[in-house]
């Protein structure tokens, strides 16, 4: 009998440890599927950030350098200085990438480092308990937002793709969603071009993904992905916002 | 090599680069640009040399985490209020036992404080300095030959203990220009294939991490870097000592703050051929030279402990002393120069004093 789905052989053979509904797992899949068809497994170096996916070394099968809050984008450049032909890739959260992180993520982008960073927008700080995000939306609770984010005290939320894609070394810059098969197909597409960009050394590329939470969402795993269409991407508009001619 | 006249910081860098350093992460700051502009001019120059000028003091060190990860040699350096940013990519390097040297070129503080020197930084380079429970070794050269011979053993000792190795110099240090015969140039760099990430080919992945979600595990990490400090202390402890033999009083003072304390004696001895003043300098700050300094009480009461600060390393001294013999001290903290003349008539009014106490 053919096998037509089976599990990638860059995951490690585990039971995930993120919440039920949670964008993590599928983004790891997508991940592990393309480290394998673009045999990638070998050369692939991660760095993973504090937060709900610090664990990514429990599922994905590559090598990893934990880093520091928010220092992904400088930490890999280290690696990647060091071994320019190991596909490096941050793999960062909201808070991370845009809060305590935005000045690396900013600096890595301008000077063009060829990394790629794995941005997973779920507009909260998940593992510490929902807080607010600098991508939470306006108008959303969370907990350190209890009445609302109000854009008049702590302003609207930022759009990271958007503010990239106006840097001139940053090679490929999309916003994707993993809540339904559709968005899933698309986003792994994405992330393909964003690793070829890197291998083919033209730049920075940052995939960001839309990514349910429905644990500090408050909300269904269903409702949760419906949240992101009706919700999320109005105001994260997805699509391709940056992209150079690959080589 | 020949001899040559450099400043401190030039010293460093070029030390850094004869040691196989090919990797550079910095960020400006007095009184230490010299030394990333030096790199600037001479990383391209060598074969895989790379100087990038890193958008804060956080990102330099994380630069460096990174590279120590994937397998290089690699130096960051910056002055006092940089290194105190630092702080966090040190704690976790020394939590994943990543190597690199980190040169301080320590200014005045506490805050901004002053561009010149001083020797205040000394708690936050020996007791660890950021979150955690971990040490740095901390080099104290006392001329830029030392800045030199330190910064280039500063790697290997890095290496061989897979942890962050601090040089501890001054701004005086920086800045002064000295004759020094640099390092010849090492070939053989040790082999890092054992835990370096650089791609899971024919061999389980890698992971460098400092997190452990287990409690137990944690502990367990923190004994072996417990059972790894140990060793440092056993076998990495440095030190020079003068005229402890007929000493009556001894001093205390490490970098720039020993050199003042040797032309101080060497003016009082001019003065007085009879006064018999020792000197311990300790070049290496932790792991710290405790039992000399105890053993020397076994003969010798009286400690003079010299430091351009209010009193920092003074600790150190009278925990090795463990109650001991007398702690005498001078300080001034920073950016002022003492002159040795100064301190001599400090040491001999001391000095005096004790031995005419001691006919009574």
């Amino acid at each position: 009998m053919k096998k037509v789905y089976s599990r990638p052989k860059s995951l490690h053979n585990v039971a995930n440890h993120y919440c039920p509904g949670c964008g993590h797992s599928i983004i790891h899949r997508i991940i592990a599927e393309l480290l394998d068809e673009m045999d990638l497994q070998g050369k692939a170096i991660c760095v993973p950030p504090p937060g709900c996916a610090v664990l990514a070394y429990n599922c994905l099968d590559i090598d990893m350098v934990e880093a520091p809050h928010g220092r992904g984008a400088a930490v890999a450049t280290g690696i990647k200085r060091v071994q320019p032909d190991s596909l490096v890739f941050s793999y960062q959260g909201d808070g991370d990438l845009a809060a305590i992180g935005l000045a690396e993520t900013m600096h890595a982008a301008n000077r063009g480092e060829n990394i790629t960073a794995i941005f997973v927008n779920n507009a909260v700080y998940a593992m510490t308990g929902g807080q607010m995000a600098p991508t939470t939306l306006a108008g959303m609770k969370t907990s350190t937002s209890p009445y609302g984010r109000n854009p008049q005290n702590e302003g609207h939320p930022i759009k990271v793709c958007e503010i990239l894609s106006m840097l001139d070394r940053v090679a490929y810059a999309e916003r994707v969603a993993v809540n339904s098969p559709a968005n899933i197909k698309k986003a792994k597409k994405a992330t393909k071009k964003a690793f070829e960009h890197q291998l083919n050394k033209t730049g920075f590329s940052i995939v960001e993904y839309l990514s349910p939470c429905p644990t500090n969402w408050r909300m269904g795993t269903i409702e949760s992905c419906k949240w992101v269409d009706d919700v999320m991407a109005k105001n994260f508009p997805l699509g391709v916002f940056k992209e150079v001619k690959c080589k | 090599m020949n001899k040559q006249l450099m400043y401190g910081t030039h010293a460093v860098a070029e030390a850094a680069i004869q040691a196989g350093c090919r990797y550079f992460f910095g960020y400006p700051i007095t009184p230490q640009n010299e030394l990333p502009e030096y790199m600037s001019m001479r990383m391209p120059q060598v074969e895989g040399g790379v100087f990038l000028q890193a958008e804060s003091e956080v990102a330099a060190i994380n630069m460096v985490l990174g590279a120590a990860a994937a397998g290089a040699r690699v130096m960051t350096s910056s002055s006092s209020p940089g290194i105190s940013l630092k702080q966090e990519g040190i704690s976790y390097m020394a939590g994943q036992e990543l190597p690199a040297v980190i040169v301080n070129i320590v200014r005045g503080g506490p805050g901004l404080g002053h561009i010149s020197f001083s020797q205040g930084d000394y708690f936050q380079s020996t007791r660890g300095g950021g979150h955690g429970d971990y040490r740095t070794i901390v080099l104290a050269p006392d001329s830029v030959q030392e800045m030199a011979d330190m910064t280039y053993e500063a790697f290997d000792l890095a290496d061989k203990y897979r942890n962050p190795v601090i040089v501890l110099g001054d701004g005086i240090l920086g800045q002064i220009m000295e004759p020094v015969v640099m390092p010849k140039p090492r070939k053989k760099l040790p082999d890092k294939s054992d835990y370096i990430v650089n791609g899971r080919i024919g061999r389980p992945s890698r992971v460098i991490k400092s997190f452990f979600v287990a409690n137990k595990d944690l502990e367990d990490h923190n004994w072996k870097l417990f059972r790894k400090f140990q060793m440092i202390e056993k076998n990495e402890v440095r030190f020079e000592t003068e005229n402890l033999e007929d000493a009556k009083m001894v001093v205390i003072a490490y970098g720039t703050g020993a050199r003042i304390a040797k032309g101080a004696i060497k003016r009082l001895k001019k003065e007085d051929e009879n006064i018999r003043i020792g000197l311990i300098r300790p070049t290496t700050l932790w792991p710290f030279p405790s039992k000399i300094i105890k053993d020397t009480s076994r003969s010798i009461s009286d400690f003079f402990v010299f430091e351009l600060s209010t009193g920092q390393m003074i600790d150190d001294v009278k925990l090795a002393l463990e109650g001991s013999g007398h702690v005498h001290f001078y300080g001034r903290p920073g950016s002022v120069v003492p002159a040795p003349s100064e301190l001599a008539r400090v040491m001999a009014r001391q000095y005096y004093q004790l031995q005419k106490a001691k006919r009574k």
